[in-house]
């Protein structure tokens, strides 16, 4: 037995086996590049001499002495701040498939040393649950057949676009169109909308290549694909541009970057899609912004209107909030104002149990250009643990019971639905668009799918990959805001990323629509097309079990 | 898939012609269910004032028939003429059928001094107040129509067999337009109420084809919160409603009814004169848009008649004739069999932008295109 004082043991002591990712490695193939340890984006690994005792059989004691061979490996760091996060780029970068993390099979110890000093765990993505969610499971069970033939998805026209604004009543509409009414604006847009991820969360470059995309999409191939900029205001050269109508500006309770875009309107070529006002977001419900200090950049501070290196934590209500009423009210009054009431605003709450609330508040606002719901599964770039793991309320069935209560006052065409939150976890985003779709959503945004599919983010649930968006390092540059590391990502590779996604995404509502015998509108709230295999499920949607 | 016939004429005729047609389009319906709709009627056994509500429906007991007769004299209407049809029920599988009810009612003297539009709006409560007493008591009463000039039959069976059924044969009963629908069972149970064509307030509408975009649109229709909005045991009650709900409710022409079941698309509204006003429309009644495969065929109270497809055109339907009488069917063999004396060059088959009506004076169809300009000029 060793003397208890000679084994190196802290309370915090951990071995390369109790890490979330294990780094394996071939000594019999590492040419000893150092491309892994230099790529490591948390310096979870080191290049490091070491040294192997190498005891000889020899029987004369004379002869009998210990020799010692040297080598370089690669080895992992135990410190519980460089933990492996099992994002791969060693793997990536080695040419010689030497190297690759293994997700620990079994329990890892860091969950419960990811406090230290005090500081609770604050991480990137969205809520760490693998496996199919419950959008996944759903699928389209009216398939027309006989009477009601099948459409051919390749050759028939197809009408798929929904509508972003607050849509009047027929009778109203008549009514204001024959009087010289105002007639709210109303913009008819690719139901699969790009989320807001604010210039700040994403990198220049990511930023770029979204908009590129979204303006070849609209202007090339005539799909009117809109993207919002979460909070944190809009690069000058894109509010003066002619592409500020692809752009839902999103104002937050931070009202970072407002300075900007209020000072740019008497310069805008065009007007915004719409302004969307963030009161919560399924990552983090009840939580303001977090822009870790290490992503304020000088060109950030300066959009911003901060100092350098600082964090940018927002609140968690809008200043003006004295009543959730008053605050609805007047900010979406005074943002429509600010356009002379040409431009949708909306607000985008977490998804909650008072989400219907807050949605028959906006019913009686006549301003109030539609409701977007963001659930528990929704994505961010920096956030509290807890928060992304526990807070919040699934979009399914929110958005569900939102719907139905609109239908029940016969308001569901006049304030659309947007939902969010989760869709494409798994990576079946058209079908879990619309599967929210048929239950009632107008729309779906998409943010965390974006970044896998467009620029092939890293992160995942399982073994909480990756997520490390919170401190600037993202690994291929899409959440940093360090040049050395954001130009790994070629802004046009991401726009082509963007323009195959969305393209894709078209071609599978057809093949979900055609089927249904669907082709001259979306298929909002046709929930009739929907089964599940889950009891329960099946009931609280309203919608048919099938097995 | 179902099949549709309408005949229109300036001289009243005998339902059972439009029944032979239904017969010339057999293969296309199963028997499951047929509907008549009359209006311009004349009865050989009574001078009827076309001002008079008839009350079209069966009555299935005769417990059924006391309660009917109780609750019209109890909202003041009179029995002005009771129509005996010749049953002979040896051609229908159906045995509950006490009393097939075609009746002739003078309306309260209480309505005297409404309008218009409550007296429509009365009507239509009355009917629905009798359909909900049947269904409150095991289905044993059921209404299809109450309204002037309307007589409306629904039947489980073969067409020629319901006419011989109710002695349709006979000519007792004729009418300057008549439209018939043979349905052919699909995802829903045989029922009478789901059973074309449908009616309220005057308008009728039969369709072929399913609807696919039911849903929503049942979902829209029924949030209205009008009291005639319900039923569906169909989808293709919705075609109906939406008409109702163009003419009646936000009173806009005929024509807007296929801008709000098949809108144009937002580029070619962009070409149109109206196009402003028309994108608006489509998007406040977005809810509305049909999804096919389908062809409408309906009347008006001032018989004038119409077809229109869905913008797919996945069904077919022709209209022909000569002046003074047309047939509108699902089939050319149709309206080969309700009117063969005509020029066939002149028929027509609608595409997705048309209309097609018969004016009451039927000297012409005529074809409203989406694409002509839109005859509401105070509003656009």
């Amino acid at each position: 037995m060793v003397p208890i004082r000679s084994v190196p043991s802290t309370p915090s002591s951990l071995a390369a086996n109790d890490f979330p990712w294990i780094i394996e490695h071939r000594e019999d193939r590492c040419t000893l590049c150092g491309r892994c340890t230099a790529v490591c984006p948390v310096n979870a690994i080191k290049l490091s001499y070491m040294r192997q005792r190498m005891p000889k059989l020899v029987l004369n004691a004379a002869e009998r002495k210990t020799s010692y061979r040297t080598f370089v490996g690669i080895r992992q760091k135990t410190d519980v701040s460089k933990r492996c996060v099992g994002c791969g780029m060693c793997a990536m970068v080695c040419p010689n498939q030497a190297i690759k993390p293994v997700p620990n099979p079994t329990r890892d110890r860091v969950r419960f040393q990811n406090t230290q000093k005090g500081e609770a765990w604050k991480r990137g993505g969205r809520r760490n649950e693998p496996g199919a969610n419950l959008l996944d499971k759903i699928i389209f069970t009216r398939i027309s057949m006989l009477t009601d033939p099948a459409l051919d998805a390749g050759r028939h026209e197809f009408f798929m676009n929904t509508l972003l604004g607050r849509v009047l009543s027929p009778e109203e509409y008549l009514k204001r169109k024959i009087n010289g009414g105002w007639i709210p604006p109303v913009r008819e847009i690719f139901p699969f909308i790009i989320g807001s991820m604010s210039f700040g969360a994403l990198s220049p470059n990511m930023w770029l290549g979204l908009l590129q995309g979204v303006a070849y999409l609209n202007e090339v191939h005539k799909i009117p694909v809109v993207m919002a900029t979460g909070e944190g205001g809009c690069p000058p050269w894109v509010l003066k541009s002619k592409f500020l109508k692809y752009m839902i500006l999103q104002i937050a309770s931070g009202y970072f970057g407002w300075d900007e875009i209020i000072r740019a309107i008497p310069e805008m070529k065009c007007d915004p899609a719409a302004i969307e006002i963030k009161y919560g977001q399924g990552a983090k419900p009840g939580d303001g912004g977090l822009l870790m200090w290490f992503k304020v950049s000088k060109l950030i501070a300066r959009l911003r209107g901060v100092p350098e290196g600082v964090d940018l934590p927002s609140p968690p209500v809008h200043q003006t909030l004295y009543s959730i009423e008053e605050s609805v009210m007047k900010m979406i009054q005074s943002l429509s104002m600010a356009w002379d009431f040409r431009v949708p605003v909306y607000p985008k709450i977490s998804g909650s149990n008072s989400a219907k609330a807050v949605l028959n508040n906006l019913v009686r606002n006549p301003y109030a250009a539609g409701l977007l719901i963001d659930g528990v599964d929704g994505g961010t770039g920096a956030a509290y643990n807890v928060s992304m793991d526990f807070m919040g309320h699934p979009i399914a069935s929110n958005l569900r019971e939102c719907y139905l209560d609109l239908c029940a006052q016969g308001k569901q065409n006049e304030i659309p639905l947007f939902a969010a939150g989760g869709v494409g976890k798994n990576g079946n985003v058209t079908q879990n668009g619309m599967a929210l779709i048929m239950l009632g959503a107008s729309g779906v945004h998409l943010g965390k799918y974006i970044m896998q599919a467009a620029a092939g983010c890293l992160g995942a649930e399982d073994h909480n990959r990756c997520n490390i968006c919170n401190i600037g390092l993202c690994p291929k540059g899409i959440t940093s805001q360090n040049p050395k590391i954001y130009r790994r990502l070629d802004p046009d590779k991401v726009a082509e990323r963007v323009v195959d996604t969305f393209l894709a995404i078209r071609t599978e509502m057809k093949k979900i629509m055609a089927p249904l015998g669907r082709s001259q509108s979306l298929p909002i709230g046709m929930s009739d097309a929907l089964g599940i295999a889950d009891k329960a499920a099946a009931e609280r949607l309203q919608i048919k079990y099938v097995c | 898939m179902c099949r549709l016939a309408l005949k229109t004429s300036n001289e009243a005729f005998s339902p059972y012609g439009v029944f032979e047609a239904m017969e010339a389009m057999q293969e296309g319906y199963d028997g499951s269910g047929l509907g008549l709709i009359m209006r311009g009627i004349q009865f050989t056994d009574y001078s009827y004032n076309p001002r008079d509500p008839v009350l079209s429906g069966i009555a299935h007991t005769e417990e059924a028939l006391h309660r009917l007769n109780a609750f019209m004299q109890d909202k003041g209407f009179a029995l002005k003429y009771d129509h005996e049809f010749n049953v002979d029920l040896t051609h229908i599988e159906a045995k509950d059928r006490h009393k097939y009810l075609l009746r002739v009612y003078k309306m309260p003297e209480s309505w005297n001094n409404l309008s218009q539009e409550e007296i429509e709006e009365r009507l239509m409560l009355t009917r629905l107040a009798l359909r909900k007493d049947g269904e409150e008591h095991g289905g044993d009463l059921t209404s299809f129509a109450f309204w002037p000039d309307v007589i409306m039959i629904k039947e489980v069976g073969w067409p020629l067999e319901v006419g011989k059924a109710l002695g349709l044969d006979e000519d007792r009963i004729k009418a300057r337009v008549c439209m018939a629908q043979g349905r052919q069972n699909t995802n829903w149970g045989i029922n009478l109420y789901a059973c074309h064509p449908f009616f309220i307030q005057g308008i009728a509408t039969m369709t072929n084809g399913e609807n696919t975009a039911f849903i929503p649109i049942k979902d829209w229709l029924t949030g209205k919160g009008f009291p005639g909005y319900i039923g569906y045991q169909s989808d293709s009650e919705v075609f109906t409603h939406i008409l109702h709900y163009v003419l009646k409710q936000l009173k806009l022409p005929l024509q807007a009814y296929k801008h709000v079941i098949t809108p144009l698309k937002t580029e070619e509204l962009a070409e149109h004169p109206q196009g402003d006003f028309l994108l608006g429309l489509r998007n406040a009644c977005r809810r509305l848009i049909i999804d096919g495969p389908n062809a409408v065929i309906g009347t008006l109270p001032d018989e004038t008649c119409l077809l229109v497809m869905d913008a797919k055109k996945l069904r077919p339907a022709t209209v022909g004739g000569k002046p003074g009488t047309w047939a509108m069917a699902s089939e050319m063999c149709g309206v080969d069999a309700m009117i063969p004396d005509r020029d066939k060059s002149k028929d027509f088959q609608p595409m997705r932008p048309h209309t097609v009506i018969v004016p009451p004076d039927r000297q012409e169809y005529k074809i409203w295109s989406q694409f002509d300009q839109f005859p509401l000029p105070q509003a656009a």
